[in-house]
């Protein structure tokens, strides 16, 4: 805390000097900029996405920031004690790029008012140093569900859900309606792992799936074990998740949702910089570049990629929203009338599934 | 044959092969126990298996050096075990536990950088026209070769405990060892290897899971997995025969678990999460209610010999 003000006002003095007296935004010369991880780097998913976004920064800015990063940090009371060893360490602002840290990290940031925290997916700002950011991952799901719906031969597809927070319920409800919209028989098998990153379960709920005869495995787990699954079994084909996953190409990984995270974290910081930092709410979608969609492999027949493509580019453009009316909901009744489209609140706190699928949300 | 939404034949194979690494593990345990030796360090072994297989079939780009690998290493491993205990005569509860958690830091610092690989691939065995036989055919005949491996070896540690002179000397550690070194045999060297191939056997069952079961290397990937092998030891009475029956149940809670909420079965998921060890707690307390030595627990386990005589 001392020693960020003595860099602020030792760059502001320097400001000062350099642009012969004339006022300048109380930035800093120096940021250390921390990342809470929940899963390893090495995952080839999730983490290893938020990495990469790191390392951006030292790119785009070289000896001005310095990057730390603590791995593998599970949800919980330990992300408390994680976080603040960070505040502790002196870093500038720390990411905590998983929804099972929200309130850890305004904890801690309620403590180091001076410290700014970025919570990835979440939505509490209880401080003012608090900002959230995440991605509209739901309109890669809505590419993904298209794929799916035309790709699948037994009109099952399944779904590996994590936890069972608005995100995932946004990502299962758009992949479906998507689905279900280019073929009307398919249904959806939706297995919790209750887990982000565990190999093992993620393995085990993807086998699952194939033996109930889902040939399109939809994840919103971080590691590649439901790829290696599908590829054990001829015609079963999924997509990367959060990261490109391109070991599995051209098939079972026929596509994927890549999160990126660079420019994001690349602005944050700089604002952080030259002295314009906010507190915010961002959540950009393909238009923002946050989510891309990766390269659809020749697994794929020309015309599925063509109108996958299609859905892309109507989304980026802003012609179309993955979440448009008639859209009822799981028990009949009415969500969005014809041409209505969900607004972000009701994004935000989705808790229910559309018309058409089966099984209920674990309370 | 499909049942309530499950079908059966496809179930019974991922039972199979979900209880593999179980299997092997316990079926090492139950040798060692047998011999009088309590090796709590399982996990630790298995997981050192894991990790070694996986560099070395990644490293080699071939998955049978990857078993054999985890088989050498799980040995090696567990010669640590063997020295502390039985040339030290330390405890062998604590040496053994003290082996899980060694083994979970040096698994995660070897395996730094091997996450997010693809191991090579542990292909099904070619058995041509028996894999379409209704029913058994997607049950039995479709495994690779690693699920028949381990039937054999229930088969061959039940032959070798039960029909042979090694066998007989085995046991005869195991249940006296003052008695067996009167006849003159080298009881610390006898159970020395039987810890070797405890730890072979675990070491492989580890292997199995980063190579077969997920596969791909990550911290901590067993997951218990030892510590349940320990467990069916005591449900099954130290016999090889029920060791399988007891890894197929087990291994079968397991796999039901996401397969029922796949069906479309509205169970919550800690109940089937926790099920295998709820079940492992009732066991253990109905086999040890009064009973007690018709057991069939070694008499001698977890004692150490020191030969004063």
């Amino acid at each position: 805390m001392q020693r960020r003000n003595l860099l602020a006002t030792a760059a502001f003095g320097l400001g000062l000097a350099l642009s012969g007296g004339s006022a300048m935004a109380q930035g800093l010369e120096k940021v250390k900029a921390c990342f809470i991880y929940v899963g390893p780097i090495g995952d080839g998913g999730w983490t290893y996405q938020h990495h990469q976004g790191a390392l951006a920064l030292t790119e785009a800015y070289g000896d001005k920031v310095e990057i730390a990063w603590q791995e593998s940090v599970p949800e919980g009371a330990d992300a408390e004690r994680a976080i603040t060893q960070f505040a502790l360490d002196g870093c500038n602002i720390i990411f905590t790029t998983s929804f099972g840290f929200m309130d850890a990290t305004n904890a801690v940031a309620a403590q180091f008012p001076d410290i700014k925290f970025e919570h990835a997916t979440g939505f509490k700002r209880d401080q003012p140093n608090v900002s959230t950011y995440d991605a509209r991952f739901y309109e890669g799901r809505a590419v993904m569900g298209t794929i799916a719906g035309h790709m699948t031969k037994s009109n099952k597809i399944g779904y590996i859900g994590s936890y069972p927070i608005p995100e995932v319920i946004q990502g299962i409800n758009a992949s479906f309606i998507h689905a279900k919209k280019v073929n009307p028989d398919v249904t959806m098998s939706v297995v919790w792992a209750y887990t982000w990153f565990d190999p093992a379960k993620e393995a085990d709920a993807a086998k699952a799936l194939i033996d109930q005869g889902v040939d399109v495995i939809l994840q919103h787990t971080d590691s590649t074990a439901p790829l290696a699954e599908a590829q054990k079994v001829e015609g079963v084909i999924g997509f990367g998740q959060a990261s490109d996953m391109a070991a599995y190409k051209p098939s079972p990984r026929v596509s994927a949702i890549i999160d990126n995270w660079a420019p994001y974290y690349v602005k944050r910081v700089g604002a952080l910089l030259d002295g314009t930092y906010e507190q915010s709410a961002a959540w950009e979608g393909i238009a923002g570049g946050e989510v891309e969609i990766g390269e659809i492999t020749d697994a794929v027949p020309a015309d599925v990629k063509a109108a996958a493509e299609k859905m892309r580019d109507d989304i980026a453009a802003g012609t179309y929203h993955p979440f448009t009316g008639p859209l009822n909901k799981q028990d009949g009744s009415a969500w969005l009338a014809e041409g209505e489209v969900a607004d972000d609140g009701a994004l935000a706190t989705m808790n229910f599934y559309v018309e058409g699928i089966t099984g209920e949300i674990p309370k | 044959m499909i049942v309530g939404g499950l079908d059966i034949a496809i179930l019974l194979a991922s039972l199979m092969v979900g209880a593999v690494p179980i299997l092997l593990a316990a079926l090492g345990e139950t040798v060692v126990e047998r011999s009088g030796v309590l090796n709590l360090g399982v996990e630790g072994m298995m997981i050192i298996g894991a990790v070694t297989g996986f560099i070395a079939a990644v490293t080699l780009e071939n998955a049978v050096a990857g078993f054999i690998a985890g088989a050498l290493c799980g040995a090696a491993f567990s010669l640590i075990f063997a020295a502390l205990t039985q040339v030290f005569q330390a405890n062998q509860v604590a040496t053994g536990l003290a082996l899980t958690l060694f083994g979970i830091g040096v698994s995660s610092l070897a395996g730094q950088g091997y996450n997010g690989i693809k191991p090579p691939v542990t292909g099904a065995v070619p058995l041509g026209l028996l894999r379409d036989i209704p029913f058994l055919g997607p049950m039995l005949f479709r495994h690779d070769w690693v699920v028949y491996f381990s039937l054999f070896m229930v088969f061959a540690t039940w032959f070798v405990l039960n029909r042979t002179r090694a066998g007989l000397i085995i046991r005869a550690v195991g249940e006296n060892h003052e008695a067996a070194h009167a006849l003159g045999y080298k009881v610390n060297r006898i159970r020395l290897l039987c810890i070797l191939f405890g730890g072979a056997m675990a070491g492989m069952g580890g292997a199995y899971v980063s190579l077969v079961r997920v596969p791909q290397w990550t911290d901590n990937m067993t997951n218990g997995v030892g510590w349940i092998a320990l467990a069916i030891v005591v449900f099954a009475s130290w016999r090889p025969g029920r060791v399988l029956f007891g890894a197929w149940l087990f291994g079968g809670l397991m796999v039901l678990g996401p397969n029922l909420q796949a069906a479309g079965y509205a169970i919550p998921v800690e109940y089937l999460s926790m099920a295998p060890y709820v079940i492992t707690i009732i066991v253990l307390v109905i086999m040890s209610s009064g009973r007690g030595r018709s057991l069939g627990a070694p008499a001698s386990l977890g004692q150490n010999f020191h030969a004063s005589r």
